[in-house]
């Protein structure tokens, strides 16, 4: 210590040497560990006790799903490890994924996810230009070609009969299908119908904006299952005899119209957010009131209420379960289905299913959270004044 | 006051007042339901004019400067703007908007765009522009500015002095035959009140027809052709820069110009 500070401070002229990385113990790992994880004794405690039991939980959770598991069997009576009884999972996956739909026609099923992944790849790639144009197939074409994929028939008429695709009826659809069918489609429809609504609640014409709050109020007052139960068993009483609407129909129409109240309310939350000045200042230039909106309001309102967004997203992704009441499969309900088989009677199945089915939701719900803060970091532009 | 502007000389050449009338305001009332803030307004404003409009704080100007864009919507008396007059109808109203500019205090740029996207935006889509002419003449404005070097910044990275200019180069993308500002320096430091100033006086001595609410004296003294008092909503004083600060009529003029000269 003390020659060091018995020499004269030296210049430092910049560029004079290269880098060099920084000492380990200063900003390393383990300095980091000291001056996070152990920097008094409570904080120690603290990580040890914390350390021990996510040891705990993990190795718990490998003891079960890999140590004591069964991975190959045809009934539960080959699970007698005591821990998951995954055969139940590979044994029934297509069931899990596509419901009763046709073994061999589920391609469709297939060809409609593909078709849907490979155009949206282009999306997530900085720079590709148009996007809009992908955009609008993917909201317009895209899906009727899903419809006619998954359903058949001869798409709403057009072609002959009998030339088209064989018809499967929505009935037969099921599993993690149905939960996309309805989770896609929620969200397609309720993310403009939402901004609709937002908008005209804010409406200075009496009667749009009357119409806005009602609407909104009367679907936010009612559980989701009261909607799907109205819409399956009060809605046939109301039509005349002879008209059937279909089931998937019925609760895509609810779900949709459910959860646009929803995302209402969240994006007039943004929309409050923006000042006054932002919409006096377009209309000094000139813009319209919808181009007002459109390229300088909601751009930054829906930026700002992107959780918001997703949670509501998330929120309907997880409900599509509760269409199990109305008597559709998603696929919560197909797993359920499972556990009834004779078959699969046994103490480890159940745990096994639901936690796959768990996970499965857990792994759509998680990317759509991550997009959203990948989403918000990229539309950051610099502090505001 | 705003004594760094002594040393600029304005070249008066090019600001002719015309006779045709720009705006024409008879006899407008507007109520704020039942208070009655501007009452009686009659204001004729000629091609080429420079006016200053001040006055203490509430006293209307910002809701009459407002009225003539029909930000505020007036409920009796006839504003006439370009020969066009401001009724219910919304065709009207954009087509006064397309050729009136407005600055406003607190800039009101938009923060999700980049300074060339705000000069863009409305030459694009009202007046349906080319992207590339529009961006020419964005860079145009750009640099009278003297800004073009920020052009793809966003707003938040700018200096208050800084995005006014850049406020005021997207009024001028639109091309407008008039120009409002509203208190365009009183949310800025000292040091950047000068340069927006600069710009405003450009732009006056190229013959543009402007209407500004501000308190910048210096600014009035060289600039104006007219400065109007306002208070408790009404017109109180009208005069020419010269006799509105020495020689003030009103009691209510003395006492305003006596409070803003004084500190
Ligand atoms: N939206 C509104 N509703 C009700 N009253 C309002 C509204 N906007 C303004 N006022 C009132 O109208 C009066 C005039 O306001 P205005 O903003 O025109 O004043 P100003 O002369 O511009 O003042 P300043 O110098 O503080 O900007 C004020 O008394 C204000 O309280
Ligand atoms: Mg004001």
């Amino acid at each position: 210590m003390t020659d060091i500070t018995a020499q004269e401070p030296r210049q430092y002229t910049p560029g004079e040497h290269p880098d060099l990385p920084p000492p380990s113990t200063a900003i390393g790992v383990i300095a980091w560990m000291r001056e996070h994880l152990f920097s008094s004794w409570f904080n120690t405690i603290l990580t040890v006790l914390i350390l021990y039991f996510v040891y705990d939980v993990v190795s718990g959770v490998f003891q079960w799903a890999v140590l004591d598991a069964t991975f190959t069997g045809s009934s539960a009576k080959d699970c007698t490890g005591g821990g998951a009884c995954w055969p139940f999972v590979t044994n029934r996956f297509g069931q899990f994924m596509y419901g009763f739909y046709p073994e061999e026609l589920r391609w469709r099923v297939n060809l409609g996810y593909a078709i849907a992944v490979i155009a949206m790849i282009p999306l997530f790639i900085e720079r590709v230009r148009r996007k809009g144009w992908i955009l609008a197939f993917l909201l317009v074409v895209y899906p009727f070609i899903a419809f006619y994929l998954f359903y058949g028939g001869s798409f709403f008429g057009l072609l002959p009969k009998g030339s088209g695709l064989e018809i499967v009826e929505t009935a037969r659809w099921g599993g993690l299908m149905v939960t996309l069918v309805i989770a896609v489609t929620g969200i397609v429809a309720s993310f403009p119908l939402g901004i609709l609504l937002a908008l005209g609640r804010r409406s200075k014409l009496p009667a749009i904006k009357t119409f806005c709050i009602v609407f909104i109020e009367l679907w936010r007052g009612v559980p989701l299952i009261s909607v799907l139960f109205m819409a399956s068993v009060m809605l046939p009483l109301f039509l005349p005899p002879g008209i059937t609407f279909d089931k998937l129909l019925r609760a895509l129409i609810g779900v949709s119209l459910f959860s646009s109240a929803y995302m209402a309310e969240v994006v007039r939350g943004g929309l409050q957010a923006i000042p006054k000045g932002q919409t006096e200042a377009a209309q000094a230039l000139g813009l319209s009131y919808w181009k007002t909106m459109r390229l300088v309001i909601l751009p930054q309102a829906l930026k700002l209420v992107i959780p918001g967004i997703v949670s509501t997203f998330i929120g309907l992704f997880k409900d599509t379960t509760l269409v199990l009441i109305i008597g559709l499969f998603d696929l919560l309900g197909i797993v359920q289905v499972g556990l009834t088989d004779a078959n699969w009677l046994g103490e480890s199945v159940p745990v096994t299913g639901y936690v796959f089915a768990a996970f499965s939701f857990w792994i759509f719900c998680f990317s759509m959270s991550r997009y959203s803060m990948h989403l918000e970091r990229k539309l950051h532009t610099g502090h505001k004044r | 006051m705003n004594e760094d502007l002594s040393d600029r000389k304005i070249d008066r050449s090019k600001m002719k007042i015309s006779d045709e009338v720009a705006i024409q305001i008879e006899h407008m009332h507007k109520w704020y339901g039942e208070f009655h803030v501007l009452k009686d307004i009659n204001l004729t404003v000629h091609k080429g004019e420079r006016i200053v409009v001040c006055g203490p704080s509430g006293s209307g100007k910002s809701t009459m400067i407002r009225c003539i864009n029909r930000l505020e919507e007036h409920q009796q008396g006839r504003i006439i703007v370009n020969g066009i007059e401001l009724t219910d109808d919304i065709k009207k109203i954009d087509e006064i908007r397309r050729e009136v500019g407005m600055c406003f205090q607190h800039f009101n740029l938009f923060p999700h765009l980049t300074v060339l996207e705000n000069c863009t935006l409305a030459p694009i889509w009202v007046r349906k522009m080319p992207k590339k002419d529009a961006e020419e003449i964005a860079m145009k404005y750009l640099e009278r500015v003297k800004i073009p070097e920020q052009a793809d910044k966003y707003p938040g990275q700018l200096s208050g002095g800084q995005q006014q200019r850049v406020a005021i180069a997207r009024s001028l993308c639109m091309n407008p035959k008039i120009m409002l500002f509203d208190e365009p320096t009183s949310a800025l430091d000292p040091e950047m009140i000068k340069e927006v100033l600069d710009v405003m006086i450009t732009l006056a001595e190229e013959g543009m027809t402007m209407i500004c609410v501000t308190h910048e004296m210096g600014f009035a003294r060289k600039v104006a052709n007219r400065v109007i008092f306002m208070d408790g909503g009404e017109i109180i004083e009208e005069n020419d820069p010269e006799n509105f600060f020495t020689n003030p009529q009103s009691d209510r003029t003395k006492l305003f110009l006596s409070q803003i000269l004084d500190h």
